[in-house]
């Protein structure tokens, strides 16, 4: 599944990260049952874009993420990282290549030590990677808090007097103290209230503007991926079955399970919204272990055809610009467009 | 004007702390019409869930103080003796809660569950009432309900359980389904499975919904009416055309902008709301809003009533050139304040 072409980008087009490839498995017994936590994907990230991914729960967004910044070991496949192979690096090795890659995690409320404060949790990688005395840290963490929008006198608070919004703003200061040149989110906003989760959404947008920062942002919310990212991987079953342009996704979906992904997002209908037709997908999506012959959707594809049952289909380019693994893309949609 | 099925009048609920005493909801009224549904709408905190657990008498903390009515059928349920309480749980009023896996026992199959619900209220054989739950979970669309009624809860997807949770709440037909975020742990091509059910069974069954939920996108697809709460404070009431196409309270304003949307123009910037939700120790005197509301001026320090006409009602001091005031306050470029 190597070479694949990638679609235009935002940011200077310089590829920053490249997957190859990659596959993590998760052995049940040793040598019996696997879980195909994520089966075969290959995508980059350029300098400067926001590379969305999104999927429903359990389809490997977060194990890939782990994988790609190597917080876990590929079972195969390659991560290269400005050019460099990081997939067999050693930990002392992998060292400098982290102050440029950097997490946000999903729950802020378990992401942050409670026993530590505020100010020192964003210290962190700062004194990990031996950046200057106390009085320099000091400086730095309080110019964080700033840049995140919290006030300098919280610095010396524990994680349990924030509100989630808060938390969720001292992650990612913490994230940003290096001066990262990427940014893998995992869910950074599911947890919060929506006027808060709007708040949140502006920072990344104003910091990566400000920093020039590239971004991995994964959630579950169409909406919220479709706001932040540039281009999005659609994942269904730990493959990405759906990579593109992110207003090309949402304006015409070629892949069968990202238009019913789609159709399914309760809409506010404000006497401006466009309703599509609701396709229900039916029953549940199957287990990583078991997965189906052929193409991992077809038993809930209401396309399904005889060739899809037996054959899996390859992440091609399938119309300009438009990488789908599907046999029977939805192009006619396209044509429309065009 | 049919009767309305459950009128809720001035519920106050309040908690005993050490930190002092909490209003988590303050003077609510509302009503829910004979098979209408209706959307509870707010961010955390906002008294959503407090609601329906008073009004059901669930809230067993010694410390809560519950006043009001609500009349169910001419019967106040917050004054009637606990035993005829007992007799409209899961009969005349039943729930569907958020999480499927914590309100199933893990210790009985699903068929018991519902077997039980149904014997507690009506004289049934065992034998009747396992026919009755298969019969219920083949009508929401669990797959082999004569294998599934003897499934243990941790066997069944997120989705199945959800549907077994219904299947319980509808065994006795039940003329109001309380669901306090029915589809919120759910992902959305299930919620949409879980919430097409719910609206094809209110229509075979008759039952009114209340439907609470952070997520004005269901609340659109699925409520006639729509009450938008705040603080513990109704802010917004009225038909879901009123508040969805006709805003009235700011603070309604700020949750229809602040969703990223599927659909439509792309903004670089959402309209956030500003600072936090309101802290229930920090109830102000005036406008519970006013703290986060661009529209704040002098006459926020005094609490608004919730007033309008023809059903639709909101609690703000603005004038009544909303759509105006919105338009402009849209237009020019909103200031950025975090928490």
């Amino acid at each position: 599944m190597s070479g694949v072409p990638a679609p235009r980008a935002a940011g200077d087009g310089q590829v920053l990260l490249r997957a190859t490839d990659v596959v993590k498995h998760f052995p049940l017994r040793p040598g019996r049952r696997v879980v195909r936590a994520v089966d075969g994907v290959s995508l980059t990230v350029h300098s400067g874009e926001t590379l969305g991914i999104v999927g429903e729960s359990g389809c490997g967004k977060t194990t890939l993420a782990r994988c790609l910044v190597r917080l876990i070991d590929l079972t195969s496949g390659t991560v290269e990282f400005e050019g460099r192979d990081i997939t067999r690096m050693s930990r002392r090795a992998l060292r400098p290549v982290r102050r440029h890659v950097q997490f946000v995690f999903q729950d802020p409320y378990a992401s942050l030590n409670p026993r530590r404060r505020a100010g020192d949790i964003v210290a962190d990688p700062l004194h990990v990677h031996g950046h200057g005395d106390g009085a320099a840290v000091r400086r730095r963490t309080e110019e964080l808090f700033d840049v995140v929008g919290l006030s300098k006198t919280y610095v010396d608070r524990y994680p349990h007097e924030f509100s989630g919004g808060q938390r969720q703003r001292i992650g990612i200061a913490r994230a940003l103290a290096l001066n990262p040149r990427l940014i893998v989110a995992d869910e950074p906003v599911s947890a919060l209230d929506v006027s808060i989760q709007a708040q949140v959404l502006n920072l990344f947008a104003d910091l990566q503007e400000q920093y020039g920062l590239s971004y991995i942002f994964i959630a579950h919310d169409l909406g919220v991926v479709r706001h932040v990212s540039n281009r999005i991987a659609v994942m269904y079953l730990g493959e990405i079955v759906e990579l593109a342009d992110a207003e090309e996704v949402y304006a015409g979906p070629v892949h069968p399970y990202t238009e019913a992904l789609l159709s399914a997002v309760p809409q506010i209908d404000d006497g401006t919204t466009v309703r599509r037709e609701r396709i229900t997908l039916t029953g549940d999506v199957p287990s990583a272990i078991a997965k189906p012959d052929g193409c991992a959707f077809h038993p809930r594809c209401r396309y399904a055809q005889e060739r899809c049952r037996s054959e899996r289909p390859l992440l091609t380019e399938v119309a300009p610009g438009r990488l789908a693994a599907c046999h029977f893309p939805l192009l006619s949609g396209l044509t429309e467009q065009l | 004007m049919p009767e309305p099925l459950l009128e809720v009048r001035d519920l106050r609920v309040t908690f005993r702390t050490r930190r002092g005493t909490v209003t988590a909801v303050d003077g609510l009224s509302f009503s829910v019409l004979e098979g209408d549904t209706l959307g509870v709408v707010g961010e955390s905190g906002a008294g959503k869930s407090v609601t329906v657990l008073s009004l059901l008498r669930l809230i067993r903390d010694p410390n809560a103080r519950i006043t009001g009515t609500a009349l169910f059928g001419g019967e106040d349920l917050l004054s009637m003796p606990e035993s005829d309480l007992r007799a409209v749980r899961g009969r005349d009023i039943s729930m569907i809660f958020q999480n499927p896996m914590t309100a199933l026992t893990p210790v009985y199959p699903i068929g018991w569950h519902i077997a039980e619900q149904l014997r507690a209220h009506e004289p049934m054989s065992k034998a009747a009432a396992r026919a009755r739950a298969i019969a219920l979970l083949r009508e929401v669309g669990m797959p082999n309900p004569e294998v599934r009624v003897d499934s243990y809860p941790h066997q069944l997807s997120g989705g199945m359980r959800q549907r077994a949770c219904i299947a319980m709440a509808l065994a006795c037909n039940p003329r109001l389904l309380i669901a306090d975020e029915p589809s919120t742990a759910l992902d959305v091509t299930t919620q949409a499975q879980i919430l097409e059910l719910m609206l094809r069974l209110r229509n075979t069954h008759g039952s009114a919904i209340v439907l609470i939920t952070h997520d004005m996108g269901v609340i659109s697809e699925t409520a006639d009416r729509v009450l938008v709460m705040y603080g513990g404070r109704a802010v917004e009431h009225g038909s879901r055309a009123d508040v969805f196409r006709r805003p009235r309270h700011p603070y309604t304003w700020g949750l229809l902008d602040s969703v990223p949307r599927v659909t439509g123009g792309r903004v670089r910037r959402l309209a956030a709301i500003p600072g936090s939700p309101l802290s229930p120790f920090e109830v102000p005197t005036g406008c519970v809003f006013a703290a986060r509301c661009p529209h704040r001026h002098e006459a926020c320090a005094q609490r608004p009533e919730l007033r309008g006409v023809d059903g639709h009602l909101d609690a703000c001091w603005l004038p009544d050139n909303r759509a105006e005031i919105r338009q402009q306050a849209r237009s020019s470029q909103p200031a950025e304040v975090g928490p």
